[in-house]
């Protein structure tokens, strides 16, 4: 094991991949010598080269739908979106071109492209530079959705994402790339549609991702001195979702609470929520809890912003309610 | 008549001229059985037909190599023709049958196949762009000297797609030949009132690149100047734009009645790129009677063996919904799970 940062997790997968197969080529504004907007590729031109390594001028439809064109061509495209508030502008390509080129062409043809995008409040960024907009692509067959909350999980999933055959949109929440974990020495992949179960408890299943795993583990500590233990899932993967794990949990713990910084209607909370009042009704006794931003934009003011985003102590507070 | 301009300095055989009067032919009677079967009949896929237009597919992609690509506009069936995609599984495709370019997927009006070198266009006007220097982009990276074809109509240089698309592929010198279908019309917006330019040729300046404007329903002209532009490209010296004049001779689509003056559509009747072609190669004495009946009696026969195939053919299975998603992964009860 290894300690480093997100970001650091982030472009050793990056460099491995490059190193593995020559066909993996990164697109991306000032993805060149800056790196990315968050550096995370910094370092890489210097191996692989301008050819690919390729700073693109302001154009995230011209340059995702590059990743389109070249994927279908035996390449493996990483396009760095940069926020994902820029995804409106370059959907045309992810939702009509990347997801269905399969299904277009009656399955003789695939698209390995990877759109990695960061994410998410707290940067006193402003509503267009601060959401969290993977329920959009979700809701898109065809695609593979992931967002991780862990260096060791975002390199093995973007290892994966990589190697895979459909095309992946990978979630990086900004507030998580300084954050250290260990990394494991030897190469490793994590599948899509695995999540995993980042504290062990009885009481209640909190499913969180992203940033909010990291509430939810602070929120467990909290509510160990009060002899909860709640049982902390991560998914990992949006689409597929893993729903076994969310299910064996509720059965064990009887209770569920969603958690993710978007906004909660027609979030992936949604979802999950329909999936456990179907597949577990009977072991539910509470109702099912989704702690959400409310569906107002990203407020701006520090004063305003650190309301909006679900925190420690939202989670303890409907944790104890879902108790007693 | 013809006029002067059709004699146009060219590279190519009698023989090659003769097989480029034969695709102009095969293309045409495919879209006016297509257009017949519609009315008679009805079919499942809307028929957006390129009578009228049929040079350009055919004549810019006479000089190319098997594994060069194209991507063709929403009227692209002298493309998918020349490029070797058989009537039959074009025809197919419209009957929505199994035996259709994507097993019935999707309209094969925009259909894609890799063998033969054609991208599958989405339905969005004005999307292909970028997925040309995609594909540009990585014939680059791997260095294989192919290049790639871009097919769009005038209303589809209006999208900020056109832009960004040609802006990249001149930066980076990809191996893109830009060829617009200028019809004069999006579907019933005139093009002189959605720009204020004359020639579309002209924004290839906006980029640095070549821009030029020819004759669309002149195949010779069409085959000379594309060449020109791919041996360019070839060569790393970038994309190129060019803007070929030309007439649709049916509405923009066959379900929508048609909406231009009658005295147009008859003028540019008259100067039809199948006809013309015809009298150029009678007046050089390669094309006689006894031989054009030949060819024409040919390409009815194809198309006559295209339509039995796809009515013979079986529709897909409902099942089938649920294939070619994803390559690892299946759609369960509705929602995609890991195999």
């Amino acid at each position: 094991m290894h300690e480093i940062t997100f970001r650091e997790a982030i472009r050793e997968a990056l460099f491995e991949e490059m190193k593995y197969d020559s066909n993996v080529f990164l697109v991306g504004e000032s993805i060149g010598l800056r790196g990315g907007s968050y550096l995370v590729a910094k370092g890489l031109i210097d191996h692989f080269g301008e050819e690919r390594v390729v700073s693109m001028p302001i154009s995230e439809s011209g340059f995702v739908g590059l990743g389109v064109g070249a994927a279908l061509m035996e390449t493996r495209p990483v396009v760095d979106l940069q926020f994902n508030d820029f995804l409106p502008l370059a959907l045309d390509h992810i939702v009509n071109d990347a997801a269905k080129m399969r299904y277009m062409y009656g399955g003789k043809a695939k698209v390995p492209l990877v759109i990695r995008t960061f994410f998410g409040a707290g940067t006193n960024s402003g509503c267009s530079h601060s959401q969290s907009l993977e329920a959009w692509v979700v809701h898109c067959p065809g695609l593979k959705v992931v967002m991780p909350s862990t260096p060791a999980d975002a390199k093995g999933l973007l290892k994966t994402a990589i190697r895979d055959n459909d095309p992946v949109v990978f979630f990086e929440h900004r507030l998580l790339y300084a954050l250290k974990g260990n990394v494991p020495d030897e190469e490793y992949f994590i599948p899509m549609g695995k999540g995993e179960i980042k504290r062990e408890g009885n009481d209640v299943t909190v499913v969180a991702t992203a940033m909010m795993v990291h509430q939810a583990l602070d929120a467990a500590e909290e509510l160990k001195r009060e002899e909860i233990e709640i049982e902390v899932i991560d998914p990992r993967t949006l689409l597929p979702l893993d729903s076994d794990l969310i299910i064996d949990s509720i059965k064990k713990t009887n209770r569920l609470l969603i958690v993710h910084e978007a906004c909660k209607t027609g979030g992936i909370g949604a979802e999950i929520a329909a999936i456990a009042a179907k597949e577990a009704i009977g072991y539910l006794d509470a109702p099912i809890e989704r702690l959400c931003a409310p569906d107002t934009p990203v407020p701006f003011s520090p004063a305003l912003e650190k309301h909006y985003i679900p925190k420690k102590d939202d989670i303890v507070a409907v944790v104890r309610k879902m108790i007693f | 008549m013809l006029d002067d301009k059709f004699e146009i300095q060219h590279d190519l055989t009698e023989s090659d001229l003769l097989a480029l009067y034969s695709q102009l032919c095969l293309t045409r009677e495919f879209e006016m059985r297509v257009a017949k079967l519609y009315s008679q009949k009805g079919l499942p896929e809307n028929p957006h037909l390129c009578v009228g237009e049929e040079a350009i597919g055919i004549g810019s992609c006479y000089g190319l190599r098997e594994d060069d690509f194209v991507l063709p506009s929403l009227r692209g069936r002298s493309v998918f023709l020349a490029k070797g995609v058989s009537p039959s599984t074009l025809m197919a495709g419209i009957y929505g049958k199994h035996t259709g370019p994507s097993k019935g997927k999707y309209p094969s009006h925009h259909m894609g196949d890799l063998k033969k070198g054609v991208l599958a266009g989405s339905l969005i006007i004005g999307s292909q762009f970028p997925l040309a220097a995609g594909a540009g982009f990585a014939f680059k990276l791997k260095k294989t000297n192919q290049v790639c074809l871009c097919y769009f109509g005038d209303g589809a240089s209006n999208r900020g797609d056109f832009h960004e698309g040609i802006n990249i592929s001149a930066i980076l010198n990809l191996p893109v030949i830009f060829i617009c279908n200028n019809n004069g019309y999006a579907i019933d917006m005139q093009v002189e009132k959605a720009m204020s330019i004359k020639d579309i040729a002209l924004r290839g300046q906006s980029y640095g690149i070549p821009g030029i404007t020819i004759d669309g329903n002149n195949v010779l002209e069409v085959y000379q100047t594309v060449k020109k532009a791919v041996k360019r490209a070839r060569e790393g010296e970038g994309p190129s734009l060019i803007e070929c004049k030309t007439y649709r001779l049916r509405p923009h689509c066959e379900r929508y009645p048609e909406s231009r003056p009658k005295d147009e559509i008859d003028f540019w009747w008259g100067r039809c790129p199948v006809k013309n072609f015809k009298i150029y190669l009678s007046n050089k004495k390669i094309l006689t009677e006894s031989l054009d009946q030949k060819i024409c009696e040919k390409v009815k026969d194809e198309i006559d063996l295209a339509v039995k195939f796809a009515e013979d053919s079986q529709f897909p299975e409902p099942s089938e919904i649920y294939e070619d998603v994803y390559e690892n992964g299946t759609i369960k009860d509705g929602r995609l799970c890991m195999k």
